[in-house]
């Protein structure tokens, strides 16, 4: 489904990430691992197009040239991200946020646009799975929510929109335990055969909630090791501490086990 | 010149023939009636001639004229244009065939087709939407429905002219009460020539059973626009009065000087809702209408109430200040504001609360967007005086940048000679937030609809104020005006 190959992205000429490979297949979860700094969120803003990048490489998704297309576009298409930091809209209220959002992304797929009602009563199946109400829906999209509520906003906004590839950055920093276990089982009743998802975390311990399929690990811009679940076990007792970059061709060997 | 003259002045035949002149002076082209350019004493005589009116508002019109050359106008504000010829102005064309209009069947084809153009079909609207509408082209009313159904209940909704003919009294009570002829140059210039507007009474203990509404439209070319609106509500009356405003492409620049008095005694309310899209100009800046308005209600018996509610999308330059004066003790103010301007729109716009009686309160909610080359300007008085005890204001101006182009200014002046009194004033300046941008792309959303709905979103505390069809009609109108501000 999604194929990175020597992805490069610097900003401002500090070169951010240095030769990225990773294949990511449907059905599959792949947790990114890595200290502060490693370039995970980087790979994710470059993954969903945000502005401000010189990008060097390439992206296929879905046998597309992923970085030809805008950020938009890149949504229709199926790409998703559950924002660190989600930003608050003032005045802009949350389920007309996501009608808007599905039938944009409806429209661009050629299917018929949801009225409020029948957007309602698909929204509030996605509803139950993040233990959201409705009193939710009526406020601003983000506004005066605490960090687990954006987080669980986001995942609801996945459940709604129903991405092909979905990418969760941090989603699990600031999370209480019973957030977390929440936004997990929620994630997790999403995982499905046609579904990829790239978790990124910077702790092992959403790991235990959402179990990956492989784990990757990533600094100073490049994937350094892959392996599968138990990597996240290994890095858990030893730390990032003792990694170091391996030569590409290594990492491309990792990154397809 | 053939006429002998002599040299003490204009002999009388000349003069004779002069008025005749005047007289005769109208063009029936396009049935549009239309008076010389130009203004002078004559010309008011003429206008005032035309209506019918008595003496006393001839007098008064000539007591403004009067004052009025003696003005300049204005150069405070922070807008800049040309100056505007006054002398190159028509300041009278009735577009009302000769036959009097008695149903909707009988009004002009053309100007119905114009209606349906914008949307506002005064059919449907009669059918539909239950409003009253006192549709005013150019500068006479053509049609006003629902008069019956009001006067039931004893309101009084008519055109000014009409008034003028048939509530002479109340129309002499308060005309100037609120803004006298001499009031700013804008306003005196309106005294003078207003040709037309509305007039709304609500009687005591009323509570008008529609909302009111008048479409305001410029149709003829290279004509001055002078509505007078009045507004009456009596003890214990409420009414909600809705101003919308559209008017086509022109190349020229149009001047809109319009005079809107309102007047509530004790316990009464008036809820004033402007929507303004008048031709913005080009993205250049030329044409498009000057829009100098002068708006001010008294709230002159005790729990008064009023509110202006105003989106403004539209005109090359907007200067207009809604205001109350909260006269009666526990008085009430209200101005919420949703100014937009891209292109090369400017505006200078804001409001004013005087503060008389005592534990008066007024509230000011200001939105600024600026777009394109646009440049916005909060400009606010809150002047609260020695007799007012206890008087509150909370003012709020917020600005939205749009691109790198775009100005926003706040202006606020305070004036507080009452210890007791209290004012709060917050201001915020943002620029659309790139990750904002982002997160809506990032769920599908195209950047125009991104843009738009954001911008709606800032807007919301004001369109929330909007009774619905007009809150309808206005996101769609800043939808609109933003097309293209973006990429």
């Amino acid at each position: 489904m999604l194929k990175i190959t020597e992805l490069h992205a610097s900003i401002e000429n500090t070169e951010i990430l240095r030769g990225v490979n990773l294949e990511l297949k449907a059905g599959e979860v792949h947790a990114i691992m890595g200290p502060n700094g490693s370039g995970k969120s980087t790979l994710a803003s470059v993954l969903i197009g945000r502005d401000g990048y010189d990008v060097s490489g390439s992206v296929q998704y879905e046998g597309q040239d992923l970085l030809a297309l805008s950020p938009e576009e890149r949504a229709a298409a199926g790409v998703f991200l559950a924002f660190q930091h989600p930003v608050e809209i003032p005045g802009v209220g949350n389920m007309y946020f996501m009608r808007t959002a599905l039938n944009s992304l409806r429209r661009a797929r050629g299917l018929e646009e949801l009225d409020a009602v029948d957007f309602l009563s698909l929204a509030q199946e996605s509803m139950k799975l993040v233990e959201m109400d409705q009193t939710f829906m009526s406020r601003s999209v983000n506004e005066g929510f605490s960090g687990g509520e954006k987080k669980r906003n986001e995942i609801l906004q996945m459940a709604i929109l129903e991405p092909k590839l979905a990418i969760l950055d941090e989603t699990d920093s600031g999370l209480d335990i019973d957030a977390l276990r929440v936004v997990a089982s929620g994630v997790n009743a999403l995982r499905s055969e046609g579904r990829a998802m790239l978790v990124i975390t910077h702790h092992q311990r959403l790991l235990d909630y959402i179990v990956p399929d492989y784990v990757h690990v990533m600094a100073a811009g490049q994937i350094v090791h892959s392996g599968g679940k138990d990597l996240a076990l290994e890095l858990e007792a030893n730390g990032y501490a003792g990694l170091t970059p391996r030569s590409e061709s290594t990492a491309q060997v990792g990154a397809t086990v | 010149m053939s006429a002998p003259t002599t040299t003490t002045g204009i002999s009388d035949e000349v003069r004779e023939l002069a008025n005749q002149e005047y007289q005769y002076g109208f063009t029936t082209d396009l049935e549009t009636e239309v008076a010389p350019r130009g203004l002078s004493e004559d010309i008011i005589r003429l206008i005032s001639s035309k209506k019918n009116e008595p003496d006393w508002l001839l007098d008064w019109r000539l007591k403004a004229y009067r004052h009025w050359i003696t003005l300049t106008p204005p150069t405070w504000q922070h807008v800049t244009y040309g100056p505007v010829d006054y002398q190159d102005i028509i300041y009278y064309a009735d577009p009302r065939p000769k036959k009097q209009v008695s149903s909707m069947d009988e009004v002009d084809p053309e100007l119905r087709a114009m209606f349906d153009k914008l949307g506002i079909s005064l059919g449907e609207q009669e059918r539909l939407s239950g409003v009253a509408v006192d549709a005013i082209v150019d500068s006479v009313s053509v049609a006003t429905t629902f008069t019956k159904k009001l006067a039931e209940v004893g309101v009084i909704f008519c055109s000014f002219s009409e008034a003028v003919q048939n509530h002479p009294d109340l129309v002499r009570r308060y005309l100037g009460s609120v803004v006298p002829h001499n009031d700013n140059f804008f306003a005196c210039l309106n005294s003078a020539v207003f040709t037309d507007g509305s007039f709304c009474y609500i009687p005591k203990g009323v509570r008008c059973p529609m909302e009111l509404s008048t479409y305001f439209r410029i149709n003829a070319a290279d004509t001055g626009q002078f509505e007078r609106t009045l507004i009456i509500a009596e003890e214990g009356a409420y009414v909600s009065y809705l101003e919308g405003c559209t008017a086509p492409v022109r190349d020229k620049n149009q001047l809109h000087a319009a005079v809107v008095e309102l007047v509530a005694l004790d316990d009464a309310q008036i809820k004033y809702s402007t929507v303004q899209n008048w031709y913005p100009g080009d993205a250049d800046g030329n044409g498009g209408v000057y829009n100098f308005v002068t708006k001010r209600g008294m709230a002159s018996g005790r729990n008064s109430k009023i509110s202006w509610t105003q989106v403004e999308t539209g005109s090359a330059i907007t200067w207009k200040y809604p205001g109350v004066v909260l006269k009666g003790d526990n008085s009430v103010g209200e101005f919420y504001s949703v100014a937009l301007t891209a292109r090369r729109q400017q505006a200078d716009t804001g409001s004013k609360m005087v503060h008389i009686g005592k534990n008066t309160t007024s509230t000011i909610i200001s939105k600024a967007i600026s777009a394109g080359h646009g440049e916005n300007t909060y400009r606010g008085l809150v002047d609260i005086r020695h007799s007012a005890v206890g008087a509150r204001n909370f003012t709020q101006c917020d600005s939205l940048l749009i691109g790198k182009d775009s100005g926003a200014h706040t202006l606020p002046y305070i004036d507080v000679k009452n210890q007791t009194g209290q004012v709060e004033h917050e201001a915020s300046t943002s620029k659309i937030g790139e990750e904002q941008l982002l997160y809506c792309r990032q769920r599908g959303i195209d950047e125009e609809e991104a843009v738009s709905m954001i911008v709606n979103g800032f807007c919301r505390e004001v369109f929330k104020m909007l009774p619905m069809e007009f809150a309808v009609e206005a996101q769609k109108l800043l939808t609109v005006s933003l097309e293209g501000s973006v990429g």
